[in-house]
């Protein structure tokens, strides 16, 4: 079963398109790494499934269903409002400056969600929050706000937040580009994890070695269009296009 | 009677208006802020209607002296209709005060929520979090922080505007430091009633300067 399929999405910024045509598809369970250059629209593509941006055309599905069809930027068909509000916390979403609450301590910031939002008791969504700490490692940084935390301790946290909401797929958007690289490790070993559970991902990413290793699928994108799909091996020891094979040459 | 003895004779009337100045000040202040709140989210909307409305009357307020405001509202309106009559000018003036300074704080509230990193909307936004929820969770505290400053600053400016409300026969600190002045034939009463503003002036900055570092423990 698909998490996530994409038919023909476009994205346009005024005159811009950032995204052409793009087919993408997420299996249950499948790790997929996306890499290409800056500006290819790596990240509008991951902005647009979950709704942060609206697509201009084309055709989302969730879990096979119809989540969003639009054409020259209307809607045309959408799930119903409560179908729609409950496939987007099927998303969960790590950002690459992780957008931490401050003015939350990090249990709060992990248990927000399910306390508001899913509505669960306070003593069930600390429970939660307190047991996402502890697979992240932060257990001890439980009462501490985040302006205290080293960067890849925030990114920890901001993955345990997202993993609050038990969603079936979580998207990544370069989750280390903003660390030192000295922290950079923490942040890929808790991923390799969530990977190992059986995790469905779908990473931004610029750690070749994290894509390697992890990834079941790779995906070259540039200037708006998936370019090469694959493997690790198959994209890194044999790309087809010259865009990518200048693309792995300038980051391998 | 020597200079430290009249002082002391007027200091009961001082204080009576001081407690007028106060009272108008904290009142219109508070009520105001609350106003203020919908008034930014009101000129933050989407909903065309709405957003002129609410940028109207901040225009309308923050364009007209509040002189003529406190005039209008007092002596103007009755004169539209007779229903519009407020018979107190204690009401009238808090009406005055409450609606201008609104107009103020409203702005200072649009430019906190505005300065507010987009992330956090998004971040809010991923795990489910409603439009009002974003605000009242995430927002909302975090502009609390940055406002501090201005609304402190905001009671400072209400504190020495509520002198104009002589003219509407209101008692305050000023105008009672202004007829103990030509009944007694002295300036000398001028000290003390500027004192007491320092002092209101002082007290309000301690309290905001304590108010600001128990919500700074976050940064
Ligand atoms: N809100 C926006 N308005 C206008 N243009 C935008 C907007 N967001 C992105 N773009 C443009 O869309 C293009 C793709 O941007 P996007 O951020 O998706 O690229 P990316 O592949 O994630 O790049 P990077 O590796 O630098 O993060 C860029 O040219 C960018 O300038
Ligand atoms: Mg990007």
């Amino acid at each position: 079963m698909s998490i996530i399929r994409t038919e023909d999405i476009c994205k346009n910024f005024g005159d811009l398109q950032v995204l052409k045509n793009v087919n993408l598809t997420v299996n249950q369970g499948e790790v997929v790494v996306i890499i290409g250059p800056s500006g290819a629209g790596k990240s509008t593509l991951l902005r647009s499934l979950n709704t942060l941006e609206t697509i201009t055309s084309g055709k989302i599905f969730m879990e096979d269903k119809l989540f969003q069809r639009v054409e020259r930027g209307e809607i045309r068909e959408e799930m119903k409002k409560e179908e729609k509000k409950a496939a987007l916390l099927e998303m969960g979403m790590v950002f690459q400056r992780f957008h931490l609450f401050p003015n939350m301590t990090v249990k709060q910031n992990v248990l927000a969600g399910p306390l508001y939002v899913q509505k669960i008791p306070k003593e069930e969504a600390e429970q939660r929050a307190l047991s996402l700490l502890d697979k992240v490692g932060l257990l001890e940084k439980a009462d501490a706000y985040p302006s205290h935390l080293s960067g890849g301790q925030q990114q920890r946290v901001a993955i345990a937040r997202a993993l609050a909401m038990q969603p079936k797929i979580m998207l990544f958007d370069e989750p280390t580009s903003a660390l030192d690289p000295e922290l950079v490790g923490e942040v890929l070993s808790v991923m390799k994890d969530l990977a190992s559970q059986g995790m469905t991902m779908l990473c931004v990413t610029h750690e070749m070695g994290f894509a390697r290793e992890v990834a079941d699928r790779v995906v070259f994108m540039a200037d708006g269009q998936i370019l090469e799909e694959g493997t690790p091996e198959e994209i890194f020891q044999n790309p087809q296009t010259a865009k990518a094979k200048q693309f792995l040459a300038s980051v391998l | 009677m020597n200079g430290m003895t009249r002082i002391v004779t007027w200091m009961p009337q001082l204080f009576k208006g001081a407690q007028t100045t106060i009272i108008i000040t904290i009142l219109s202040v508070a009520i105001g802020l609350f106003l203020s709140l919908f008034l930014a989210l009101g000129k933050m909307s989407k909903h065309a209607v709405l957003n002129r409305l609410c940028s109207g009357y901040v225009f309308f307020f923050r364009g007209t002296p509040l002189l003529m405001q406190i005039y209008f509202i007092y002596f103007g309106l009755p004169q539209f209709h007779p229903a519009l009559t407020i018979r107190s000018a204690f009401l009238a003036a808090m009406i005055a005060y409450t609606l201008n300074t609104a107009a103020y704080l409203a702005e200072n509230i649009r430019a906190g929520i505005q300065s507010i990193d987009k992330g956090q909307f998004e971040a809010a936004r991923t795990i489910g979090m409603t439009g009002a929820q974003t605000m009242r969770y995430v927002i909302i505290p975090q502009t609390v922080r940055r406002l501090i400053p201005p609304v402190g600053n905001e009671f400072i400016m209400v504190l020495k505007d509520v002198s104009l409300v002589a003219i509407i026969g209101l008692a305050d600190l000023t105008k009672v430091t202004r007829a103990i002045s030509s009944s007694s034939a002295t300036a000398l009463v001028y000290i003390p009633a500027m004192i007491i503003y320092l002092v209101i002036t002082a007290l309000f900055q301690l309290v905001f300067n304590k108010l600001e570092k128990k919500y700074s423990v976050y940064e």
